[in-house]
């Protein structure tokens, strides 16, 4: 049995840290203990396959029943690549996000905003050959939360990603370009470096866009990557 | 190279992607319909640093087919939500044995994933199970101190049911791996 391609170390600065003072929810819930160093395994390595068949995809938020959800129309897009550039083909994403007013259509978000009946903010979406994928949907708005600081969450749509190892399986956050509330935001201070951080905002793209009809983001997103050579057992 | 894309937490609305029958990788309209193996189930509190449940996590499981493969004839993936009182429950069939590094076996293991609020990046762990044999030689378990080895070893609490609680904090704290 040949072993499996190792997956690269992650690259220093890239991720956030577990223990974030100035995210209070993490106090409780960070590990106190560093995670277990392991060799990358089948487990791993290993994915489960997602077909449209089993997880029918869904990729235009704004629109239920026929009716037009309040807000900013746009298409979101971008290629899903893997450290070293290769497309992943195949990948499962899944997106969910608040209505234009900032207002998760969720029994337990209980901002005063108004709900949209038109609009429920949850997709799913796969990547083609290239690694693209795309979806419509309604610029979400901002919203307050209970954290030290200004404490109104920055406008962000969440992605969830399944790639071609359990390995990359990733949870995040795409942001919009200038938004001001990113300065005060401790989820999207405490990301990591000033490139990974860069890296989580999305970019206004005229070529995406579609003529008085809806704007365009361009949001490309990088799973972690297998090392060059395999591992050498210890 | 550009180096992986930053994790960020779930939040507290991740249900919007919540699909409760997912938890049960049996279903009869599932990918998995008829499928030939034990009958298990895997349950467990998550608790916090402070001893609290923790009601908004999710959990993802991962695992090999009853002959320890993953070559996809066996959809091995759930998801659940714990509930108020911080419990998950997953319905699946009982793994084989997988390949390891070198000549070396894996004894059976699920693998979990959490993500809730909180967490900055999912946390990554495994359910062996109480009692196999082959947990003696598993290459992964070696690696862990044996004080701690308990946190990743299921406990039977019943014909074909099987419980691990998670601590995500402080004393009794589960082991987290990472490649």
């Amino acid at each position: 049995m040949v072993d499996p391609i190792p997956f690269r170390p992650v690259a220093p600065g890239s991720q956030p840290p577990l223990d974030l003072p100035s995210y209070r929810s993490t106090a409780h819930r960070h590990p106190s203990q560093p995670p277990l160093r392991m060799p990358t395994t089948l487990t791993e390595a290993s994915a489960p396959s997602f077909t449209p068949a089993w997880y029918a995809p869904h990729d235009d938020l704004s629109v239920v029943d026929g009716k037009q959800a309040l807000g900013e129309r746009m298409i979101v897009a971008g290629r899903v690549t893997d450290e070293n550039g290769r497309p992943v083909a195949g990948a499962m994403v899944e997106v969910w996000q608040a209505n234009a007013a900032g207002r998760y259509h969720h029994a337990r978000d209980q901002h005063d905003a108004p709900l949209d009946p038109n609009f429920h903010g949850e997709g799913r979406v796969f990547t083609d050959a290239e690694g693209r994928y795309s979806f419509t949907t309604i610029k979400p708005g901002a919203y307050p939360w209970r954290n030290p600081g200004p404490g109104w969450r920055p406008q962000h749509i969440h992605f969830g990603l399944h790639g071609n190892g359990f390995a990359q399986r990733l949870i995040t956050q795409m942001y919009f370009p200038g938004d001001p509330l990113l300065a005060f935001d401790a989820i999207f201070q405490g990301s990591g470096d000033d490139a990974a951080k860069r890296r989580l905002i999305a970019d206004l793209d005229p070529e995406l866009m579609r003529p008085d009809w809806a704007l365009g983001y361009r949001f490309d997103i990088v799973l972690r990557g297998r090392a060059a050579t395999p591992f050498e057992n210890a | 190279m550009t180096p992986a894309t930053a994790s960020q937490t779930a939040g507290p609305y991740w249900h919007m992607i919540d699909f409760p029958a997912w938890a049960d990788l049996l279903r009869a309209d599932g990918p998995n319909a008829g499928a030939a193996g034990e009958r298990i189930t895997l349950a467990g509190v998550i608790t916090d640093g402070a001893g609290a449940v923790v009601p908004d996590a999710m959990v993802e499981l991962w695992q090999a087919d009853p002959k320890g493969s993953y070559d996809g004839a066996f959809h091995g993936f759930g998801r659940c939500a714990t509930d108020a009182q911080g419990r998950f429950c997953f319905m699946t069939l009982k793994p084989g044995a997988v390949p390891g590094p070198g000549n070396s076996t894996q004894a059976p293991h699920i693998t979990l994933t959490i993500f809730a609020r909180g967490l900055m990046s999912g946390l990554v762990t495994r359910a062996y199970f109480a009692g196999d044999a082959r947990l003696a030689e598993d290459p992964i378990l070696a690696r862990v101190p044996e004080m701690r080895r308990g946190t990743l070893i299921a406990k039977p609490t019943g014909q074909g049911e099987w419980r691990l609680d998670i601590r995500l904090q402080g004393e009794g704290e589960t082991v987290f791996l990472t490649v």
